[in-house]
């Protein structure tokens, strides 16, 4: 099974013995090239005394902590051919993960990102408007998340503009020449859930009382980046579907769910409200207390898995955010595979001790 | 000399007022053990063992239990020197961890035993055991009045200039609360004749032998000692055993029964975190990578995550965590232990077993090791603590000769 054979299905296409049996033989080949080729991802795993011929599903597989990926640098190529560093988008002194690519890993990620997004937009490339500013993306040595994002959702695009400035000011005469521009045709939005809240809807919203409007009923949104800056506003995901309805017309919107450390598999909202996993990647449920699978409908601590990373043991992780499964192969919308919902992040733990460290009150 | 007034009055005062505090300066010292501290301490005692809110804290009966006639006499014996007259230094101002209830009182009663007047800053959180023990202060000081001077216990949030303020008068500083905190207390200069107690980030172990384990009846009793010496502060007290070391010949059977009791109770008493079992995933890996050989112990939940070490080195407690995280060695020489016990930062040894054996590790000369104590003993507080003999560093003494 090579990567090029999953990407010639149609993604959302198998069912969940189909899938099973994709997913385990990819995921097993996996395991075997970085136990071969990463010595900290071997150490673990004879740490655990894991036998790759035990391996029934690919659920049996032992899944690492996101934050692995923040303390180590983990690579399963030498370092001459890695030709890109991701990072996560951290304040600054927290650590960031380092995520490192190579030719191979970093052309699948984008083939399957256009793969995934094309099954709710259509293949055609359309005038894109990227809520965010120019400069998230002028560093291209080091991506951070958020640039990557942009990056990748840029290949939708057949012409962009940049939504704000670099001051995070709504550019409302280039905004309303491109409009202009591509009248009646459809356009692609793109953004962080809590920018375009914060600096593109609340503007429009001013402008709206000055009597100036935009008309965005032809617009597809898509937006990621999870709504914990928003709970602080109140804003929950439907909120935001009404508020900017009425805003700017603005009605067909996906949500997606994605993280550095497997670029190129995000999750993708559909039709029905509903995260959907492709062909590409899975998501797996886990009970906090003894990291068994949860039952559809019982929340959990995510795992995450992706067919695609070759040049770093990052194709199986347990991810600190906290989601249920809604069911199998059955979304109203006719999409096959998982689909589930995020509930946000595990709490940081309340603990007690001698040392003030994180109370810090001093 | 009075205090700055201004300063005070942005402290909180649980216990006392600005206006005492403000004449801090004129309080006389005391004997150590004087009468008066202690029947003042008795009636706190009884006080709290009357009070039915205390019942629901051990914590709290623990402590006035600590503090009955009976026990402090018993204090009183111990610390009796006869190389001079004893005094109190003066003022001690002390700062209470932020995440454990108690230790502020105990912190205050060492200060006030010795014959000191103490401003003691109580944990910012609001602790019901803060409070329990604050309005018994409160109430037993009415019926003695001439305690009052020497009891004030306050709150107040990060800021400097109190800390300057308190630490400008004290005669000794004792700063719980770990390096952190050490650190920030230590841009407030002492006077030059002042000293300073610091309790820093510390760790500890136990070491278990076998034999002695295995033909102990009451192994519930063993798994209650070990509960309370780890899980009851999350494992993350200073006293809290990181490392496991089990010596003998009945290893491998000791560690299936002591770890099948201990799961038992875990699973029925603590209350369990998800992010632990993330946590402890994480810091098991980070070991695996650093340490080739380790072996993570198969586990059936993530309550006790266990990791066996090939060797103990130096750097095993840079992978330290808590809540239920623990480190096993199979030893067969306890000088074995020197790289993990020959560090300043290491505190307590809980054992079981023949404390005998573990003097030629302590007779090598490590840095480590102040406390070598029966497990379930870890936390049992004692006027010589953390290597420190507070009525010693809390007193002087006259020479009248």
């Amino acid at each position: 099974m090579t990567f090029d054979d999953i990407l010639a299905i149609p993604p959302y296409s198998l069912n969940e013995v189909e899938k099973d049996k994709l997913l385990t033989e990819r995921l097993l080949d996996l395991t075997h090239h970085h136990l071969g080729s990463c010595t900290e991802y071997k150490r673990m795993l004879d740490a655990t005394g894991f036998m790759i011929g035990d391996v029934q599903s690919y659920k049996d597989l032992l899944f690492l902590p996101v934050r692995l990926f923040k303390e180590l640098e983990l690579k399963s190529v030498p370092q001459e051919d890695v030709v890109k560093t991701m990072t996560s988008s951290g304040t600054t002194g927290q650590a960031v993960s380092k995520i490192y690519l190579d030719k191979t890993t970093s052309s699948n990620q984008q083939k399957t990102m256009v793969k995934i997004v094309s099954d709710f937009t259509g293949s055609s490339r359309m005038p894109m408007i990227i809520i965010d500013c120019p400069s998230v993306v002028k560093n291209r040595a080091m991506f951070s998340a958020r640039g990557a994002g942009i990056l990748g959702f840029s290949i939708f695009g057949a012409k962009k503009i940049y939504a704000l400035d670099d001051n995070m000011k709504l550019d409302v005469a280039a905004l309303r020449e491109f409009l202009e521009k591509f009248k009646g045709q459809r356009i692609m939005l793109f953004g962080f859930t809590f920018m375009i809240w914060q600096h593109f809807y609340k503007e429009l919203l001013r402008l709206k009382e000055e009597g100036i409007t935009f008309d965005l009923s032809n617009g597809i949104l898509i937006h990621g980046g999870g709504w914990k800056k928003l709970i602080s506003e109140a804003v929950s995901h439907d909120e935001f579907h009404k508020r900017m309805q009425e805003a700017c017309g603005l009605h067909d919107i996906h949500e997606y769910y994605g993280m550095v450390e497997q670029t190129g598999c995000i999750y993708m909202e559909c039709e029905c409200g509903h995260l959907h996993a492709s062909n590409f990647s899975d998501v797996i449920i886990r009970r906090p207390l003894d990291f068994s699978e949860a039952a559809i409908g019982e929340d959990g601590i995510i795992q995450v898995v992706s067919t695609i990373p070759e040049s770093y043991p990052g194709h199986s992780l347990l991810t600190e955010d906290e989601g249920t499964v809604l069911g199998i192969d059955d979304c109203p919308c006719g999409r096959k595979g998982k689909y589930f919902k995020i509930n946000g992040r595990l709490k940081n733990a309340e603990i007690r001790g001698c040392s003030d460290t994180y109370a810090a009150k001093f | 000399m009075q205090l700055n007034s201004d300063i005070l009055n942005k402290v909180q005062y649980l216990v006392g007022s600005a206006e005492i505090a403000c004449n801090l300066l004129s309080v006389a010292a005391k004997v150590p053990f004087d009468d008066e501290i202690v029947e003042f301490l008795n009636d706190v005692s009884r006080e709290l063992m009357k009070n039915g809110e205390s019942k629901a804290y051990s914590d709290v009966v623990t402590f006035g239990f600590w503090i009955r006639k009976g026990s402090v006499l018993k204090l009183k014996e111990r610390f009796n020197e006869n190389d001079g007259i004893h005094l109190g230094k003066g003022v001690v101002f002390h700062i209470a961890p932020s995440n454990v209830p108690v230790n502020f009182a105990y912190s205050l009663v060492s200060g006030l035993l010795c014959g000191n007047s103490n401003v003691v800053r109580v944990p910012s959180k609001e602790f019901p055991q803060v409070k329990i023990i604050m309005e018994t202060f409160n109430k037993v000081l009415e019926s003695h009045e001439a305690m009052k001077p020497y009891v004030l216990c306050v709150r107040y949030d990060r800021d400097k200039e109190i800390n300057d303020l308190f630490s400008s008068v004290a005669d000794m500083r004792v700063v719980w609360g770990g390096d952190q905190t050490i650190a920030e207390l230590r841009k407030s200069p002492l006077l030059p004749r002042s000293g300073e107690i610091t309790f820093a980030d510390r760790y500890s172990l136990a070491v278990i032998d076998s034999d002695s384990y295995i033909v102990i009846e009451d192994k519930n009793r063993i798994a209650d000692d070990f509960y309370n010496d780890t899980f009851f502060s999350d494992q993350n007290a200073c006293t809290s055993p990181r490392v496991i070391v089990w010596t003998g010949r009945r290893i491998d059977e000791a560690k299936e029964a002591f770890w099948n009791t201990e799961h038992t109770l875990v699973k029925s008493k603590y209350t369990f975190q998800p992010i632990q079992g993330v946590n402890k995933l994480t810091q098991s890996y980070m070991i695996a990578v650093a340490e080739p050989g380790v072996i993570i112990e198969e586990h059936s939940d993530n309550l006790i995550v266990r990791v066996k070490v090939p060797k103990i080195t130096d750097y095993l407690m840079d992978y330290r965590d808590n809540s239920g995280y623990f480190y096993e060695y199979d030893c067969k020489d306890v000088l074995d232990l020197i790289p993990l016990v020959n560090d300043k930062r290491c505190q307590t040894i809980a054992y079981i077993g023949d404390k005998g054996t573990l003097l030629p590790l302590i007779k090598s000369g490590v840095k480590g090791i102040d406390r070598v104590v029966p497990m379930g003993k870890t936390m049992d507080f004692d006027l010589i603590w953390d290597g420190y003999n507070l009525p010693t560093m809390l007193t002087r003494t006259i020479v009248m000769s």
